[in-house]
């Protein structure tokens, strides 16, 4: 588990790594999102602000050796969301539902997936994209409502969600792309809204330049994020790495989330971004979904990732 | 007009053997492309026309070659082979539409020596 509140003590923290789940759970408060200690009842109790969950890359469909039962650990996720004392808001999904966009893999996901009871707002994963018509599959069943290749944007509790795809049109060479339509888009989606207003932004590929060398960043993420800097609180959820990354810039926190497939090497320590084979009783430490709770009047969304298994 | 009759002759005659001796798969290589570690193998190659190269995915991810303008495989899962024959000379830069930091070249050059 990993923690990110600043007022989180040790004792907090160690709470928290007794709640054994599987997403990112976020606490938006006063107009910025921070990490809540959902663990502790009495703690979730006193929370004032609504809580939402990220759940990301579970791959149904990938059977090879670093985890060859991707519908089990998702099962075992989506098991951790039902049993949270505190019930989300809602959950997003940061892509690669599927790891060959084939229809029996999106069937396996839903079917997991709805048992959680919560509505779930999807961006694409490039896994997602890659059946014959190039993401037909996928818009038609979650791209309802959405714009190009699927990016939109809602409000929930007084603070603006904007789901990005940066997964289409990838350049040789390049990172992910989010592409003038979309980024024209974006600035025209934000332009009435007060600065005050908390913004949570989430897409598949790190929009910050994690590790250019493995394609671990978004070629003009920089623009859009250029965008987002006059508002005070904006929260940037991402997957795509299958691992635990934050970094706070100004008013900006950046966030990956772990998957419920597999594990992936920490950037640089590896041959290649590849599936990292880790012995069976580790792997469940090594999966994951993060809470997300917003509190009003505090500067920051909380985060908590929380492994399937500690 | 009979010399000329037969110097035209032989003359299409001979373009027609240039040509057929470049269009037949004389050398019809045949040239493997590994992808392993995120990484196309070689990552460059030079073909005589005609050759034939195969990429065949040994990641447990699965990867695409595609050189835009020239040919796109389909997603190709572990395993997967995808065969492209390079039929004009020319340099033919590619990568993996889904990770995009893998990219390769394959220069084909004209059949011994001609063009």
């Amino acid at each position: 588990m990993t923690e990110h509140d600043d007022g989180m003590n040790r004792r907090k923290v160690l709470e928290c790594m007794t709640w054994a789940g599987t997403g990112v759970l976020w606490t938006i408060a006063g107009g910025v999102p921070a990490s809540l200690g959902i663990i502790d009842e009495a703690l979730a109790a006193q929370q004032k602000g609504f809580t939402f969950l990220q759940i990301s890359d579970s791959h149904m469909g990938f059977d090879k050796p670093a985890n060859p039962n991707v519908k089990g650990t998702l099962e075992e996720a989506i098991a951790r969301v039902k049993a949270l004392p505190a019930k989300p808001s809602f959950m997003i999904h940061t892509g690669d539902i599927s790891h060959l966009s084939k229809p029996a893999e999106f069937d396996d996901a839903d079917q997991i997936i709805s048992q959680a009871g919560l509505n779930v707002h999807y961006v694409p994963g490039e896994h997602d994209l890659i059946d014959e018509d190039q993401g037909k599959l996928y818009r038609d069943r979650y791209g309802r409502g959405t714009k190009g290749a699927g990016w939109y944007s809602f409000d929930d509790n007084g603070v603006h969600f904007i789901g990005l795809v940066n997964v289409v049109n990838l350049k040789a060479g390049g990172l992910g792309n989010l592409g003038n339509e979309q980024l024209e888009w974006l600035e025209g989606d934000l332009k009435s809204r007060s600065s005050s207003q908390p913004i949570v932004v989430f897409a598949h590929i790190p929009l910050w330049t994690v590790y250019p060398e493995w394609g671990w960043g978004t070629e003009d993420g920089a623009r859009a994020l250029g965008y987002l800097r006059r508002f005070g609180s904006v929260t940037v959820l991402n997957g795509h790495i299958h691992q635990v990354m934050q970094k706070v810039e100004g008013n900006v926190t950046f966030h990956t989330a772990r998957s419920t497939a597999f594990p992936q090497p920490a950037p640089g320590s590896a041959p290649s971004p590849g599936p990292l084979k880790v012995p069976d009783d580790k792997l469940r430490g090594m999966l994951g979904i993060a809470s997300v709770t917003f509190k009003q009047n505090e500067q920051r969304l909380a985060i908590i990732d929380t492994p399937i298994q500690n | 007009m009979t010399i000329i009759k037969v110097l035209t002759r032989l003359l299409v005659a001979g373009v027609a053997a240039t040509y057929l001796l470049a269009a037949a798969p004389a050398s019809a290589e045949e040239i493997a492309v590994k992808i392993g570690n995120f990484t196309f193998g070689p990552q460059e190659l030079k073909v005589k026309a005609g050759t034939t190269v195969t990429w065949t995915n040994e990641d447990d991810i699965p990867h695409t070659v595609v050189s835009p303008n020239a040919f796109r495989s389909k997603v190709l899962d572990t395993d997967g082979k995808y065969s492209f024959t390079f039929t004009t000379p020319g340099t033919y830069k590619y990568f993996c539409s889904l990770h995009p930091h893998m990219t390769g070249t394959v220069v084909v050059e004209a059949q011994t020596g001609r063009l």
